[in-house]
Order: structure tokens, then C-alpha cells, then sequence
């Protein structure tokens, strides 16, 4: 089955994307199954980024932002959406203009559309990670968050990975020119069975909306932030920096959730983004020690058992 | 003479960072030329987004050769001495050195002798480490190197009579060197392939055949007066923003202006968030009608040239900022559904800092302090200030302030006239936050005022009570800018307000006195005569602190000023002197001379100057006016200069003379530190 040129709906825009950046090298892995505010949160991201070790890869990532719902009301904010991502480390010289010919690839033709790269500087304070790059201008509007990293969990890093990050609603209402995310094809208008953005995820962000703001039990919340700060101590001193940051991903995300309940006061919400941050950097320290050692275990015997 | 040409090529340099680049690449290779000794006519440096590039005319093809001596210790010192002499000279031994006698003595000199040559063999080198440090704000590595730099470095021109530098900068690890050529690349989207230059002029007109502008201020001039003949096509003005076309030319390599229209349904939003939108979010340029209300056309410069004539840009700006409107029309339909008053109770929920509570409180504290300051603002009706008060921090819990918090206050101001409240609660709403720093424009409504100073006033005294004061350059809570606002609209609106009727805390006053310094000393006054009024202490009223400056300021600068000063000094420095040689002197000098022991003419002169001064400065100084006061001071001088060319001070034999006469001295003193501590006064 042969693609059309052109992305007409969101899936399209994703395979599209995917054939693209599989066409530069990258793997194409699947999203992280965890709750995570952005696709920088990927173990294929944030750990990867580390390391003297090249990695070039691209997915899609679900991204939870629980104070950003607006019960389905807003067009254009959503407490879960998508972001594709590709890292390519160490960055290519010419990484910008593969960028530029992701661009061409979904639709955005240069000889009619005005390209600019503005200033914008990323960090996450959670992750203690930071880098230079831009925010991709289309006619004025954000299409594309481009970072090279400089440092994650705090350690500068050994070999500069660049990033490119796509907001994937946002970049469709403006390649298929609607005004509410809802509207958005999500399969082919012609399809049997055609489906827009709403149908798939309306009662999502409603009941999630009602979740994130109302129902949230926040005492569970602060038991399970302080479980996982605990969880993934215990984790790192057994040195087994993976499960560590994934009890790191889950605080994170928990931290969130009780944001968005605004039972954090302003004072306190810096102190918890601290607490996030020393998992993450520990887990970082980990995860770089593993990598560093010139020979990794080697995987044990035995096949794949099924999931439970 | 010869013409050296520099491009460095990289991604995309940040708008705000190319033209001290550009300027600092300048002066770096303009200093390492100087360095190597050679000198050059002119250079002249331009950035684009995608380069920074220089060129130096007039300079030597090559150097001679220079012969430079140096004079080393004296024969036969030392070890260390010659060793020292010898490595500072790049000698390996005194066998290349040579003895030589200068009259004084033997000494070792070196002769160092500097081989001229091609001037091209130098260029590198002096390119190198001017790349090495000019000083980006921000810089990065990337890929697997080391290096640097704004963004990752993509080609360097160095070429040097047409003939391109042997030179390279490694970027480190696994990269390839960038190697210094005689080729660039023009417009990202507009030119394909690579360029040869051969020299500045060729330079330019190709880059300008691949749509780059070089010069910025050529780009600028297409921008502005592109964007101002849309406008005027379209009969509107283009709003001046010198910081936005600043900003835009350092975006575009080849800027085309284009002319957008806003939605009609948006045109009944506050201007403040269309402007906010358009210019913030979406670097546009706003347009105004004839009146001077806020038009339906803005302007947007794109990078290139498109197909359809832009047509497609245009559709797609309008249609981000139709997005973005939409968001804002939709709060400002909502929030005008509910009164400013009925979302105080929200503001319970919103906690200001942790340890000082929620915005309600605040909302309370403010609404306590602004009535007791509105006894100090001449015109500032107690039930307006009240209202508006206890209604100044709603908008932080409305649906727009939210999306833009930027606009915290004006939108306030917009609520509150919606509700058809009075037009000096909601301007005063509007003001509270103002003045946001030097150059902000200060309220001078009574209501305004009274709010304004009330909201400062309260982040001060709050943040103080709980230790969070400015160190260094930490003030998390802007509190430096709170009392500079406090110091502003109480100064320019010469209002008369006790500052220690609104806090306890000494150390805080202090912190006033602090700012009120800096400001003053930005304002050209003499740091010594602020000094001088301000080591008076005990001063809360900044206004008659002000006065008092200003009068010795002035005072000081009249002959009869400058005189008294001279005379103070004298007295001043014998008081000093004996105090310094007896610990007991200065309680026993302290006080009135004893009339009877005062022998000399000259003396009661002195004496007699000093009772009428005092008669007439301490109403002077309690009617504020101290010019009078410092007039009448000046009356002591004729007195005090005849007595100390007749009047012996420290008469030996006489204890009771001496002491005397030093009274009368420490008196002078005393009398003219009641109106400012001269003796901070640098003559």
C-alpha cells in the first residue's frame, strides 16, 4: 500500500514522520509506557542522551500535562497529547536540513511557507537537563522545538545529541487547517470507518480533566511520591539505574498531578521540582556508570516469557 | 594594501546576541592585528542570522623584520635573577645574550629579533584566538566535539589579497576541521549551492544575488520602510517598536514585509491583549487609525520570497493569530461574566508564599496599609482607595490573566470599567503595580498612588518580617524595584510620607536609604553630599531628605559655600587632632564656650555669629527651608577666618583658654552638622 505524498490526517502525519526519521537511521522505538510529561522523559532520550555511545532514534510519546485539561473545552489545550521526537547523537552537521526535509516530507512546502528559527533555550528543571536551539517558526507559528542538549541530570554531556520535538496536534490543525483539535481526521476521511481527533479522545479529556482537578486522592498522591523517592533509592543502591528511573518518571508525574489539584503552594512547589530533580540526577550518575564500563552483562540465556 | 575578508558561518545566531558579536569580532581581530604590529585603515563588521562577517582594509601584505632589546640584571647576579631574565627574553643560555655597560654598572641585555614576512602567515593565528574569545552569551558544543561557539559552525571565509588563509578550527572529537575557504552559502531557502568569493565587494553583491542583506541596517531600512509603506497603503500608521524591528532584523537574511488583517470579531478585545499577542507571541507589527486606537492590519516580515507573493503567509499568520485571539475573546467574554468582587473569595486559594499566606491575606494587608497611606495623598478619597484596594489582585484569578499574566492590572482596570466602577478605582487597579522600573511610567492619580504604595509597601515589610531581604544579586521578590516604585512615586509626586509610620523594622528604612543612594547617585548628584544628608539619620521623609540634598548641592557649589567648607575643615581638623590626643576632650568640650573666658575680639566674634546662626537656622531647618538655613551658616565665615588668623587654639600655659576656645571650635562644628555632616564633604 503506497502512502500519499501528503499527509491527510493525523496518522498519516505520524507514519510520515516515522518513515521519515527511519529513513535517517533512526530506530523507530514505541512510546514509553509510563505517564510522562514529554517525550524528553523517554529513557531514549534522557539516559541516551548520556554516554560516550552514538544513538539515533524517534517515537511518538504520549504526554500527560494534568494541570493543562480544560475538560475538552479549549481547542487547542490538552492534558494528554503527542509529541514525536527524534535524537540523533552525536547531531549530524546537517541536522537541520533533515529537519527541513521532515518538513517537505509532511506537506510544509518552503517556497510558500516562511521558515524561521527563533531563539529558544530549553531546560527542564525536573530533569536537570538543558540545551541551546530554537523554537521552528511556520508563518509565525511554533511548529517545532529543536534543542541540542548540553546537559542532563545535571552532568554535562559527553557528545551533544540534537532533538527535535514536534508537537503533533498543534503541527495537524495547521497542515489540515482546522480550528479545534477535536475536528481533526485522525484516520482518512475516506476511510470506512472515518474518525475524527474528538471521537477518539472528547470523553478523555473530560473524565480526565474531572480526575486531574477534582478527584485526584491527593493524600494517595503524596504517599506515592514519597514511594517512589523511596523506591528508587532502594533501586539505585541494588545499582539498577532503570527500575530507579522509572520510580523518577512516576514521582514526576505525581508531582503533577498534585500541582494541578493546587495543593502545592508556590514555595513548596520548588522544593518538590528539587526532590524530582535528585532522583533524576541520580539516576543519571547510575545509568552513565553503566555505560561507561567497557563491557556490558552479557543478556542470559532463555527465551522472552509472556507478559502476566 | 591589502583587504582581509572573514565570514563565520553557523546555524541560526540569536537576534539579540549578533550585534555585539559583530562588534566584538571587530574589536578581537582589530587588537590581535595591533598586537602583531600591524596596522590597517579601516574594518567594518555585519551579522545575519546565519553569519558574522568582517573586513579589514588597508592592511600591509607583509611586516619587516623588528628588532626589540631588552635590558636583563645586573652581571653576575643571582641565578634566579638571570634565569628569569632569560626566559622572559626566549633565551637558552647567556651565551646569546651580551654584556653591555651602562655607566651604572655591567648588565645583561637580549637583543630579540622579530622575523618579518607575509602578513598571511600571521592572519590565522590572530583569527584563532579571536574566534577562541569573543565572549557569546550563551554558547554550546555539539556533536561529538569540544568546541564553543553560538550555535554549531558551519564554513569560515578567511581570505587574505583574494587568496584564502591557510588556517582551520577544530571543532574536537570525531569532527572534520572547519578549513578556512573562499566559499558561503547564501539564503537558506531562496540559493542553492556554494559561493566563491574573491574579495568584500564580490562578497557582498553575490551574497546579495543568493537574497542575503549583509548589512543590518540595510535590512532594517527594508523592513521599515516596507512595513510603513504596507501601512500607509492600507491608511493606517505602523506602531513604532524599535526593540521589535531590532529583534526582526535579526531574523531574516532577506525580510519581506506583509501586510495581515485581524478578525473584525476580535477588534472589541483591550488593545493590550492584541498587542501582547501579536507583538510578544508572534513578533507583528501593530498598526493605529488616524485616532490613535489600535487598527485592523498589522504587519508581519517574513524570510523569504514566496511563490503566491506571500499570499500563504499571510493566511497562515492570520490564522495563528486568530488562535490566539480566539483563546483571549473567549476570557474576556467569560471573565466579564463575573465581578471583580465575587472573585476575591478565589484569591483564597491562591497562595502568595508560603510563609506569608494567600492573596486574600495580602488583598488585606494591602487594603489596611492603602487607607493609612491615603492620609498622606492629598486628594485620595478613603472609600476608592478601599474599593480598589480590596479589588486589586481579582484579575489574577480571570481566565486571561491566566493565559497572559503580563497583563495582570491592565485587565483589572478593563473589569472594573466594564462594571461601570468608579474610573479612579479602576485606573488605580490598573496602576497598582507600576512603577515596574526606572524608566516605567509612575502613577500620579491620588487612588493610584495610594494603592500603588500600599502594594509596595507590603512585599517589603512581609518579605522582611520573614527574613527574605536582597543579598548580592538575589532578589527573588523584586524587592529592590519595590522600594525604588515606594522612592519614585513618593519623589515625583513630592508626596509627604513618614515612611516609619508603615514599619518597624530599622534596617528596612536603611534599605530605602540604600536605593534612594543609588538612584540619586545614577542622577548625577555628588555622592559625598548625599552622604553628608543622610549621615544626619533618623530621616523618613523622603522628600525632605530630597530638599535637603539639593540646597547643600547647590550651596556647595557658590563661592560662599566652598569658602564655609574650607573654614569648617580648619575647625573641624584642630577638634579632631586633640580628641585624638585626649580620650576625655570630647565630653568636655562638649557644650556652649563659657561667654567669660572668651578674651579676643575675634573670639567673641565667633561666639557672637554662632548665637545669631543658631537663631536663625533652627527655624529655618523647621520651615524646610534649607537654602536659609545654609545661607545663614554661611555667615560664620568672615568670624572663623579671623579667628584663626589671630587666635592662638591651644595656648600652652592657659588650660582653661585652651578648653574654651575648643568648645567654641567644636561648636562651629556642631552647629553646621545640624544642618548636614560636612564633614563627609570631600573639599
Amino acid at each position: 500500500m503506497s502512502k500519499p505524498a501528503k499527509p491527510q490526517c493525523f496518522q498519516d502525519l505520524i507514519l510520515t514522520l516515522q518513515e521519515y526519521w527511519a529513513g535517517q537511521g533512526c530506530l523507530i522505538l514505541q512510546p514509553y509506557d509510563m505517564e510522562m510529561g514529554a517525550g524528553t522523559f523517554h529513557t531514549a532520550t534522557t539516559l541516551r542522551a548520556l554516554g560516550p555511545k552514538p544513538w539515533y532514534a524517534a517515537y511518538v510519546q504520549p504526554s500527560r500535562r494534568p494541570a493543562d485539561g480544560r475538560y475538552g473545552e479549549n481547542p487547542n489545550r490538552l492534558q494528554h497529547y503527542y509529541q514525536f521526537q527524534a535524537i540523533l547523537k552525536p547531531s549530524p552537521t546537517d541536522i537541520l536540513e533533515r529537519y527541513l526535509g521532515s518538513l517537505a516530507a509532511i506537506g510544509i512546502d518552503t517556497g510558500l511557507h516562511d521558515i524561521r528559527f527563533v531563539e529558544d533555550d530549553w531546560e527542564s528543571p525536573t530533569l536537570g537537563a538543558w540545551g541551546l536551539g530554537w523554537e521552528v517558526w511556520c508563518d509565525s507559528m511554533e511548529i517545532t522545538q529543536f534543542t541540542y542538549f548540553q546537559g542532563v541530570g545535571g552532568m554535562e554531556v559527553d557528545m551533544v545529541a540534537g532533538e527535535v520535538t514536534y508537537g503533533l496536534e498543534r503541527l495537524a490543525m495547521y497542515l489540515f487547517d482546522k480550528k479545534t483539535v477535536y475536528e481533526l481526521p485522525f484516520n482518512s476521511p475516506t476511510s470506512e470507518v472515518p474518525l475524527l481527533y474528538g471521537d477518539v479522545f472528547l470523553q478523555n479529556e473530560q473524565e480526565q480533566s474531572a480526575y486531574n482537578f477534582e478527584h485526584a486522592d491527593t493524600d494517595m498522591l503524596f504517599r506515592h511520591f514519597v514511594d517512589a523517592e523511596k523506591e528508587c533509592a532502594r533501586m539505585l543502591q541494588l545499582e539498577l539505574p532503570l527500575p530507579a528511573y522509572e520510580q523518577c518518571i512516576k514521582a514526576s508525574h505525581t508531582f503533577n498531578l498534585l500541582d494541578a489539584r493546587r495543593v502545592i503552594s508556590v514555595t513548596e512547589r520548588q522544593s518538590y521540582i528539587l526532590r524530582v530533580r535528585d532522583l533524576a540526577k541520580a539516576c543519571c550518575e547510575a545509568w552513565l556508570a553503566t555505560q561507561r564500563t567497557p563491557t556490558q552483562p552479557s543478556p542470559s540465556g532463555g527465551g522472552q516469557g509472556g507478559g502476566a | 594594501m591589502a583587504e582581509l575578508l572573514l565570514e563565520i558561518r553557523s546555524e541560526e545566531i540569536p537576534a539579540r546576541m549578533q550585534a555585539r558579536a559583530a562588534d566584538d569580532l571587530k574589536r578581537l581581530v582589530s587588537d590581535g592585528l595591533k598586537a602583531a604590529g600591524l596596522a590597517f585603515a579601516g574594518a567594518r563588521a555585519f551579522a545575519t542570522p546565519r553569519r558574522l562577517t568582517l573586513v579589514i582594509d588597508g592592511l600591509p601584505a607583509a611586516r619587516a623584520d623588528v628588532s626589540e632589546e631588552r635590558r636583563g640584571p645586573r652581571v653576575g647576579a643571582p641565578d634566579n635573577a638571570i634565569q628569569g631574565f632569560l626566559k622572559g627574553a626566549g633565551l637558552s643560555s647567556l651565551d646569546q645574550a651580551e654584556k653591555r655597560d651602562t655607566g651604572k654598572g655591567e648588565f645583561w641585555f637580549a637583543v630579540i629579533r622579530k622575523k618579518g614576512g607575509p602578513t598571511a602567515d600571521v592572519l590565522p593565528g590572530v583569527i584563532e584566538a579571536a574566534m577562541k574569545a569573543l565572549p557569546w552569551p550563551k554558547s554550546m558544543k555539539w556533536g561529538s566535539g569540544t568546541l564553543q561557539w553560538v550555535r554549531p559552525l558551519q564554513g569560515i571565509i578567511a581570505l587574505f589579497e583574494g587568496k584564502a588563509l591557510s588556517g582551520r578550527v577544530e571543532p574536537g572529537g570525531k569532527m572534520a576541521p572547519v578549513v578556512f575557504g573562499n566559499t558561503t552559502r547564501g539564503h537558506r531557502f531562496l540559493s542553492r549551492g556554494e559561493i566563491t568569493v574573491t574579495g568584500f565587494a564580490d562578497y557582498e553583491a553575490k551574497l546579495a544575488a543568493a537574497h542575503v542583506v549583509l548589512d543590518p541596517a540595510a535590512r532594517r531600512k527594508t523592513i521599515l520602510e516596507g512595513a510603513h509603506r504596507l501601512a500607509q497603503e492600507a491608511q493606517v500608521a505602523l506602531k513604532d517598536d524599535e526593540g521589535l524591528v531590532e529583534e526582526v532584523t535579526g531574523l531574516v537574511e532577506w525580510p519581506v514585509p506583509l501586510l495581515g488583517t485581524i478578525d473584525a470579531q476580535f477588534m472589541d478585545v483591550p488593545p493590550e491583549v492584541l498587542i501582547v499577542s501579536m507583538k510578544t507571541h508572534l513578533r507583528q507589527f501593530v498598526t493605529t487609525r488616524p485616532d490613535g486606537t489600535l487598527a485592523n492590519r498589522f504587519v508581519v516580515v517574513a524570510n523569504t520570497i514566496a511563490r503566491d507573493g506571500g499570499k500563504t503567509i499571510v493566511e497562515g499568520n492570520e490564522r495563528v493569530l486568530r488562535a490566539r485571539l480566539s483563546d483571549a475573546k473567549f476570557f474576556w467574554d467569560q471573565d466579564r461574566k463575573v465581578r471583580l468582587e465575587d472573585r476575591v473569595a478565589a484569591l483564597k486559594g491562591v497562595v502568595f508564599h508560603a510563609k506569608l499566606g494567600t492573596q486574600a491575606e495580602r488583598v488585606q494587608r494591602i487594603a489596611a496599609l492603602a487607607t493609612a497611606v491615603a492620609d498622606c495623598v492629598p486628594g485620595a478619597a478613603k472609600a476608592e482607595v478601599m474599593m480598589a484596594a480590596e479589588l486589586c489582585k481579582a484579575d489574577l484569578v480571570s481566565g486571561m490573566v491566566g493565559e497572559f499574566p503580563e497583563l495582570q492590572g491592565i485587565m483589572g482596570r478593563y473589569y472594573a470599567l466594564h462594571e461601570k466602577l468608579p474610573a479612579a478605582v479602576a485606573d488605580a487597579i490598573g496602576d497598582h503595580y507600576a512603577p515596574a522600573g526606572p524608566n516605567d511610567r509612575c502613577p500620579s492619580a491620588p487612588v493610584s498612588m495610594a494603592v500603588a504604595l500600599a502594594d509596595k509597601l507590603d512585599a517589603l515589610t512581609s518579605f522582611w518580617s520573614i527574613g527574605e531581604k536582597p543579598t548580592g544579586s538575589r532578589d527573588p521578590y523584586a524587592l529592590r524595584r519595590a522600594a525604588l516604585g515606594v522612592i519614585r512615586i513618593v519623589v515625583e509626586n513630592k508626596l509627604r510620607l513618614p515612611l516609619s509610620r508603615f514599619f518597624k523594622q530599622a534596617d528596612l528604612l536603611d534599605f530605602f536609604a540604600e536605593r534612594l543612594k543609588v538612584q540619586m547617585r545614577d542622577k548625577g548628584v555628588r555622592h559625598d553630599v548625599i552622604d553628608a544628608v543622610f549621615a544626619l539619620g533618623g530621616e523618613d521623609d523622603l522628600v525632605r531628605l530630597l530638599a535637603r540634598v539639593e540646597a547643600l548641592q547647590s550651596f556647595l557649589g557658590t563661592e560662599a559655600g566652598k569658602n564655609l567648607l574650607t573654614a569648617y575643615g580648619r575647625a573641624a581638623n584642630i577638634v579632631r587632632a586633640e580628641e585624638r590626643k585626649d580620650k576625655t576632650l570630647a565630653a568636655r568640650i562638649a557644650g556652649a564656650p563659657d561667654v567669660a573666658l572668651l578674651e579676643l575680639g575675634e573670639e567673641k566674634a565667633v561666639a557672637s555669629a554662632l548665637a545669631e546662626v543658631e537663631r536663625t537656622v533652627k527655624p529655618a531647618l523647621q520651615k524646610e527651608d534649607f537654602a536659609g538655613a545654609m545661607q545663614a551658616l554661611a555667615g560664620l565665615r568672615a568670624p572663623i577666618d579671623a579667628f584663626f588668623d589671630k587666635v592662638t587654639v591651644n595656648v600652652q600655659d592657659k588650660p582653661d583658654l585652651r578648653l574654651n576656645r575648643l568648645k567654641l571650635l567644636n561648636q562651629i562644628r556642631a552647629t553646621m552638622d545640624a544642618v548636614a555632616a560636612f564633614s563627609k564633604i570631600e573639599g
